[in-house]
């Protein structure tokens, strides 16, 4: 034995440490890859020994490999080893080899299982607290499961250590295994009024986490919530309940009204940025929560304002971002407040750091109005021309498109105006974003009907001039936008003064450098266009025109046949085919523009979802026999990070009626009736048409000349814009002398002196615009549930936590188990038992506080009554009586609000205005006697199981609330030493936190309280 | 909620990462590669926030080194800031005057400080009384 030891230390000499291959990677800079190879030979060697100090020492210098990327997956059953030494010290490093190399994938994790369940059991808190914490790294399903129970015991233990981590340990656990939140939730909720603030607030956070992916199932715990708020005085923890509310108010704008105040009073009061940050946050999810009628909020949207602008205006760019960000969402439901900083936020557009521009960005999206879309676009184009070859450029692409086109244009005035600006800016060279300006480009030409002839000529222009933009290098981007001239002009040819000069250019020989898709569309116009040329040649009566522009196409078509697309061939023949028809002078022209006959309409987004797949049609069967399983998993990178679209095809139901399917055939009739698509004897009727005759054009007379593109020419329009704005608002008055009394027939009911506040809608419109509205099959529904994501991790724990638990709801317990250690108190069976009989007890406890509820206000009496004639307690059936009941007795019908609430939700909202904080014991009378209860029941169960522990545990406990306030002074004061800013920054060789003061500035570097209680807990 | 935390050095050697989300190994370089990427291009004229694929990443930087969280979207950035320099306190406290080569030798201490100060992703204790009291003890059992 004693051999072996000194074997053992002779081998460690012998043995490189962690120092030295740190010492050795530095020193091989230049054969890194070699010298590592050669210390991962040296550490398999090691690993093979007996010596577990060897090992250890091995896995650690794995671990650190394993941070540089190197892979260690091999060692993992060595790792496991480590782990299960008894010696502290490399039990840890092997967790710490676990937490880093585990994932969910690694086979020998499961080998793991009563390892950790001795370690979890472990008398000595730090094997317990090593173990919880590997465990939160790489808990699995399957570990999830079958430690779920011991992990929920461990949130009792003594220390309070040891309760904290296992109480942030159950979200992972809730993950991973969402079956265990409801047996677990109660106990969870009991930390909530934990005597350590730690536990408190550990809980907090993961009811936090909770109810941000699910808030409605939280929404009972709101007064509990309350109470902590008030009284708290640790902001970390105020920051996650602040924020936990403003998930929480959408669901119930009676609690956003209750909310109010005390964050108002915390935002005037607080010198904590980050705090402040939140409540202002949560004061604008309050206040969208609200319906905008009530005037006395307007104070607070005031105040939030005016606490951003002070941020934006800050010189921190991290104020300055963050208050930008916030300011965006105040936009959304009032945007006047936020319009009238508009100053500010274009100076951002200056700022040195991309986010802030992108931020100040997002905000002019929202503040745009008729009135200043164009000032405001040509700002942005000034920063556009500034910003040559950046990224952020082609952001600002995208954004002026998308502030353009917002809301379907709503605030465009001037299409012409639009179309030139979309010109100017396929002038950027290499950008990406060419499709989209291409999109535009024809979403604009299809669907505003008034414009097609401006657009047209402007298209021509470019195509003429396309060599401008394919430039020498083939630029991805910006020759899509060449795809949609083609097509408009090809598409609406009719509005060209001269369809010879475009088609020409269109078979210019250069085009055959162009990406395919785009040179098919190029042949599929040029015989659009084709067919309008001899359509006005024919119609001239010049046939040996006609025939020589056939001529021209046959002699520049073949250059396309070359191209990957079929198209330029089997128009080719299609050309010579008129050829010979025109040799026998036939007018063709007819025929060839029937070819393109009836308009093509734009068609929504979603139109294609939402067709109803045909009956017997199975889209996910074969139509041949499979082909052999190709790779494609390497083609499509899965990244982590993004939530992969859903592209499921709805799912179908499996059986339906013949009433279902008569149905459905009758819809299918109708919207085969109704796609232009879809091949029948007469035109669909156009619905616009029809409107469009009755609005009166406004001729505006083009002083401005066509330019040649490349050249700007948007700016004009801006002069001429407000000279027609002055223009039409002369008119106006005029027109109103003249005929006020037609005035008031349309309901406008202005007043004359209104005439000079220029409002919204007195601008009218240059075109008369008719937007036509997208296609959609006539039984789509608007409503959308298509954005919701099925694989959300979060929606397996959206569970009704207030329905009264079950049989079912038991975690699984493992019959045989080690030994179990002295002090974690324990509870194979205790806490089955306790189960059942908390929701049980639960339910009596309710009724007893209930009855004293309704002394209390006679209001609530009636409510309850209902409630209160469900007799008995024991029995079964009872346990699931109450909810309905209760929930139909209650006014609101609050489906949150449960029988086992510790609060009454609908009360505690509806009692009188919260007091400030100044007064937190007055907020809520009923629950002030609750907080005891719960552990002393808990603690009377459980010393059932282990009686003799739990005396100790609540001694301790006693004890510990004695010492507690004593502590709390101890703290205090040795935070203030932190505080006061001691951290010898000078003498750190990691030089200057001192940008940090920017955060510190108004208080201290640490979080502060809010100056109510004055004490920090933290 | 925390994503991970990584702390790296300008070259982009990594220093220490703490992942609270499962990735496998080719990921978790790509996002270290990733976030090495974005980082360092930034100086003191930018915020210390980066929106990072659908998350962000809060970050500082201490002489050659970024101390980088990536937490969800909603997550206070200014909350998660001070958590880094609390952080970084501590290490400077515990380790006297920190440097980039204490971390180095002594990695897996700092992985002890970091389960000391967050868990399972979420901020665990915030004195720095406290966490050295806890991490002297700890040392104490070796």
């Amino acid at each position: 034995m004693a051999l072996k030891m000194v074997k053992g230390s002779i081998d460690r000499m012998f043995d490189k440490n962690l120092q030295d291959l740190v010492r050795g990677i530095r020193n091989h800079k230049e054969d890194e890859a070699k010298f590592i190879s050669a210390c991962i030979d040296e550490i398999k060697h090691e690993l093979k020994q007996d010596n577990i100090a060897v090992k250890a020492n091995a896995v650690c210098k794995l671990t650190y490999l394993q941070m540089l990327g190197y892979d260690v997956s091999w060692a993992a059953f060595n790792i496991i080893e480590v782990m299960s030494s008894s010696k502290f010290t490399f039990k840890r490093i092997g967790y710490l080899a676990a937490s880093q190399c585990f994932h969910e994938g690694t086979d020998v994790i499961m080998l793991t299982t009563n390892q950790i369940r001795k370690d979890l059991s472990s008398p000595n808190q730090y094997d317990t607290g090593v173990a919880l914490t590997g465990l939160s790294c790489f808990v699995t399903p399957d570990l999830a499961r079958d430690l779920a129970n011991d992990i929920m015991t461990l949130m009792s233990h003594t220390k309070p250590y040891i309760r904290k981590k296992a109480v942030l340990i159950m979200y992972k656990v809730f993950l991973k295994y969402p079956e265990s939140l409801r047996p677990a939730f109660p106990r969870l909720k009991e930390k909530l009024e934990d005597p350590d603030p730690g536990v408190q607030s550990a809980a907090v956070n993961v009811i936090c986490e909770l109810a941000r992916r699910n808030p409605k199932n939280y929404l009972s715990l709101a007064p509990l919530f309350f109470k902590l708020m008030t009284s708290s005085t640790n902001n970390w923890v105020l920051i996650k309940i602040i924020k936990l509310f403003g998930a929480l108010t959408p669901l119930e704008p009676r609690l956003g009204k209750k909310l109010i105040e005390p964050l108002t009073n915390l935002i005037h009061s607080t010198s904590a940025m980050s705090l402040l940050y939140e409540c202002v946050n949560t004061v604008i999810a309050v206040l969208i929560s609200l319906s905008s009628g009530m005037p006395n909020h307007s104070a607070s949207i005031q105040l939030c304002v005016q606490k951003l602008r002070i941020l934006i205006e800050d010189s921190d760019q991290n104020l300055k971002y963050l208050g930008l960000l916030a300011m965006s969402k105040i936009l959304k439901t009032h945007p006047k407040s936020v319009q009238s900083h508009k100053d500010l936020i274009l100076q951002c557009l200056d700022d040195k750091d991309e986010s802030i521009r992108l931020r100040a960005l997002d905000l002019l999206y929202g503040m745009v109005s008729k009135k200043n879309l164009m000032e405001i676009v040509k700002k942005l184009m000034i920063h556009v021309d500034k910003a040559e070859g950046t990224t952020y450029r082609d952001e600002l692409l995208t954004k002026i498109i998308d502030i353009c086109s917002q809301s379907n244009y709503q605030y465009i005035t001037n299409f012409e105006w639009y179309i030139s600006i979309l010109v100017e800016l396929t002038r950027l060279e290499g950008t990406r974003h060419g499709h989209l300006i291409a999109s535009q480009m024809l979403d604009v030409a299809i669907r505003v009907k008034a414009i097609r002839s401006f657009a047209v000529s402007q298209m021509a222009m470019l195509l003429d001039n396309a060599h401008l933009l394919t430039g020498n290098t083939q630029r991805n981007g910006i020759c899509e936008v060449l795809y949609a001239a083609a097509w408009i002009c090809g598409e609406f040819s009719e509005h060209l003064e001269e369809p010879m000069q475009t088609l020409e250019a269109m078979l210019r020989p250069k085009v055959t450098t162009l990406p395919g898709h785009i040179q098919a569309v190029y042949v599929q116009n040029a015989v659009k266009l084709f067919a309008t040329v001899l359509a006005r040649q024919e119609g001239a009566g010049d046939r040996q025109a006609a025939q020589e522009t056939t001529e021209l196409l046959i002699e520049k078509l073949p250059q396309f046949v070359q191209s990957s697309d079929l198209e330029a061939s089997c128009i080719l023949q299609l050309i010579k085919y008129i050829q010979k028809l025109q040799a026998k002078e036939v007018s063709v022209s007819e025929e060839v523009s029937a070819l393109f006959a009836g308009e093509l309409n734009p068609v929504a987004p979603k139109a294609q979802k939402k067709v109803p797949i045909p009956d017997g049609l199975d889209l996910d069967s074969w139509i041949n026999k499979p082909l052999r399983e190709i790779e494609s998993e390497d083609e499509k990178p899965r990244a982590v990070f993004q939530v992969e679209e859903p592209q499921h095809s709805r799912p179908r139901v499996p059986e339906i009626d013949e009433k279902e399917l008569a149905k459905r055939r009758e819809v299918r009739k109708q919207e085969q009736a109704s796609n232009p698509f879809y091949i029948k004897s007469s035109p669909s009727p156009q619905k616009e048409t029809a409107n469009v005759d009755h609005i009166p054009v406004v001729q505006i007379d083009l002083t401005v000349p066509l330019k040649v593109p490349g050249m700007p020419m948007s700016e004009q329009y801006v002069k001429l814009e407000e000279d027609r704005r002055q223009k039409q608002k002369q008119d106006k008055k005029k027109d109103k002398k003249k005929k006020k009394e037609k005035e008031k027939k349309r309901g406008k009911g202005r007043r004359l002196d209104s005439a000079h506040t220029e409002s919204e809608e007195d601008i009218a419109p240059a075109q008369s615009v008719d937007i036509m509205t997208e296609e959609m099959p006539e039984n789509a529904l608007p409503s959308d549930e298509d954005d919701k994501d099925p694989n959300d991790p979060y929606r397996a724990l959206d569970i009704d936590l207030d329905k009264p638990m079950v049989d079912s709801d038991k975690l699984p317990v493992q019959t045989h188990r080690p030994t179990e250690g002295l002090k974690s108190p324990d509870p194979v069976a205790g806490v089955e038992e306790q189960d059942e009989k908390k929701s049980s007890k639960k339910i009596k406890k309710d009724k007893e506080r209930k009855d004293k509820e309704r002394k209390k206000s006679k209001e609530e009496k009636k409510k309850k009554k209902h409630r209160k004639s469900t007799p008995g307690e024991e029995e079964e059936g009872q346990v699931e009586k109450p909810a309905p009941a209760a929930a139909e007795s209650k006014i609101t019908a609050l489906p949150t609000a449960p029988p086992t609430e510790d609060f009454d939700l609908d009360f505690w909202l509806s009692s009188a205005p919260v007091p400030s904080q100044s007064q937190p014991e007055l907020v809520d009378p009923a629950p002030s006697s609750e907080p005891e209860e719960p552990k002393d029941e808990e603690e009377r169960e459980e010393s059932k199981s282990s009686k003799h522990k739990k005396q100790q545990h609540r001694k301790e406990k006693e004890e510990k609330s004695k010492k507690k306030k004593k502590k709390k002074h101890q703290d205090e004061g040795k935070a203030k030493s932190v505080q006061n800013g001691t951290l010898e920054e000078e003498e750190e060789p990691l030089p200057p936190m001192t940008n940090y003061s920017l955060l510190a500035e108004n208080s201290d570097i640490k979080m502060v309280s809010t100056g109510q209680q004055g004490a920090r807990m933290v | 909620q925390i994503r991970f935390i990584l702390i790296q050095n300008r070259a982009g050697k990594t220093r220490l990462a703490k992942w609270y989300m499962q990735f496998d190994d080719d990921e978790k370089q790509k996002l270290i590669e990733e976030v090495h990427a974005v980082v360092t291009v930034r100086d003191a004229k930018h915020t210390n926030f980066v929106e990072f694929r659908n998350f962000k990443i809060i970050y500082r930087r201490y002489a050659g080194l970024y101390f980088c969280i990536c937490v969800d979207v909603t997550d206070n950035n200014l909350a998660y800031l001070e958590a880094i320099h609390n952080f970084v306190e501590v290490l400077n406290e515990y380790f006297h005057n920190v440097c980039e080569l204490d971390l180095v030798f002594n990695f897996y201490k700092v992985y002890t400080v970091v389960d000391e100060m967050f868990l399972a992703g979420e901020i665990r204790e915030t004195s720095q009384t406290k966490v050295l009291k806890q991490l002297l003890m700890l040392q104490s059992l070796e």
